[in-house]
């Protein structure tokens, strides 16, 4: 591959960008200068550890180390899902709800990508692994946090409804249908929309960068169509699921709907 | 059976409890059979609870009823005095009396044995009040059984079996008759 290398000095270029920010945000009172820094330095020192994570990672080719980064990856995924919730669920049961859903989602979407798709040897094979991994949590991520918001949100708004069914002997899955149905939409728009809008409002982050490293434009698209591909196979999966787990814990075996089990 | 008390009394509160919508202690019996070993889901197609203002979980009145009691359904709004198409109306163009009146057939087109009742008639103009009060007869005469909360004592408590008088923190009186 003929890509460009880049040394420090090429990223303090690109940095002298933020002093320009940073003279707008004083000269107009926007008070955006403190955020501003700390924002940018947190980028330069997550993405510098996670560089030497990903070195260190990717020459163990260890199964072990791999699963615990994935475990990791799930973990931060779960938290990050429920930070900003309205809504969420009391006692942990959000982020195990959502960590579980997702978890499941983006580890067996990305099996299925390594062993039938990209195949590298060993097929736990970290620079594959992992890549995929992190794009499949990220998108299901903040489908899984819309949905749950949205079911949350209108389980409380709902709630007499969902009461009258269960009232006339309605099991309470059928109870909460009219609430999951809206949120599971809710949380396959964004996926939906960055499919539809691919290559003609915006060119995907992928393949941009693989195009930049000098990847023939043709493999890079195919790249860019498999991950789209698992994203929304994997945000489909973690959604459903999530929503599943939150009506279960929302409700119990006598079908009452438990609206007590959410965070006030 | 008629529970009346004051507002904050644990009328609805009660009924909710029967219907098992809420955690509760006690037991509750249905010709012997205790509700804990009976699934949810079936008690309360037996014992069905109607809240005082019926709340909607579709867009049309049709929405909440099965296909197969579209035909009770709609015999049953005319004997409650509304006209026999309402099964068509769209549920947020409902007045409050309208709201109740279908929220109670919604309930009796399921022909429950017990109906859990809170304040049924308390929207109602007289003629809408005692066409209600028909389908209760109806349901009494068929040995089905009605526990209504009420506010005020009203035409019900004449007929009613036991009276119960509710205030915060218990019973107060209960009349066998």
């Amino acid at each position: 591959m003929n890509y460009v290398v880049l040394d420090l000095g090429d990223v303090l270029i690109a940095a002298t960008l933020l002093l320009i920010n940073g003279a707008i945000s004083v000269a107009l009172a926007l008070g955006l200068g403190r955020s501003l820094l700390v924002a940018a330095v947190r980028m330069v020192v997550q993405l510098a550890l996670v560089g030497l994570v990903l070195r260190w990672l990717f020459e163990s080719v260890s199964p072990w180390l791999t699963l615990i980064a994935a475990l990791v990856m799930v973990g931060f995924a779960g938290y990050e899902a429920m930070a900003r919730q309205e809504q969420r669920l009391a006692g942990g049961w959000g982020f195990g709800i959502g960590a579980l859903a997702m978890g499941f989602a983006g580890i067996s979407v990305t099996v299925l990508a390594l062993g039938a798709v990209f195949q590298p040897d060993p097929w736990f094979q970290p620079r594959f692994a992992v890549p995929i991994l992190g794009m499949v949590l990220g998108n299901c991520m903040t489908g899984v946090a819309i949905a749950l918001n949205q079911f949350l949100t209108q389980a409380r708004q709902g709630r007499r409804g969902v009461e009258a069914m269960l009232a006339l002997g309605y099991e309470r899955d059928e109870a909460l249908a009219p609430l999951r149905r809206p949120a599971a939409r809710a949380g396959m728009i964004p996926i939906i929309n960055s499919m539809a809008a691919a290559g003609v409002v915006f060119l995907p982050g992928m393949m941009t960068g693989q195009i930049l490293a000098g990847v023939e434009p043709g493999q890079a698209v195919k790249y860019q169509m498999v991950i789209m591909f698992l994203i929304a196979g994997g945000t489909a999966i973690g959604v459903l699921l999530a929503l599943f787990g939150a009506s279960r814990r929302l409700s119990d075996d006598r079908h009452r709907l438990r609206l007590d089990r959410l965070q006030s | 059976m008629v529970v009346t008390g004051p507002s904050g009394a644990g009328k609805t509160q009660l009924l909710r409890a029967i219907a098992d919508l809420d955690p509760a202690a006690g037991e509750v019996f249905l010709d012997g059979a205790g509700r804990a070993d009976i699934a949810a889901p079936l008690w309360r197609k037996q014992v069905a609870y109607v809240a005082a203002t019926p709340a909607w979980w579709g867009a049309s009145v049709r929405d909440h009823f099965e296909p197969d009691q579209f035909d009770d359904a709609t015999r049953l709004l005319e004997d409650a005095g509304l006209e026999g198409n309402a099964l068509g109306w769209p549920v947020d163009r409902l007045s409050t009396g309208e709201t109740q009146r279908i929220g109670l057939i919604r309930a009796l087109a399921r022909s429950p044995r017990v109906l859990l009742l809170d304040e049924p008639t308390s929207g109602l103009d007289e003629d809408s009040r005692q066409r209600v009060e028909r389908l209760f007869d109806r349901l009494l005469g068929d040995g089905g059984a009605i526990i209504v909360a009420a506010h005020h004592h009203g035409r019900l408590d004449e007929r009613a079996r036991t009276r119960l008088v509710v205030a915060p923190g218990g019973i107060v009186s209960r009349v066998e008759q």
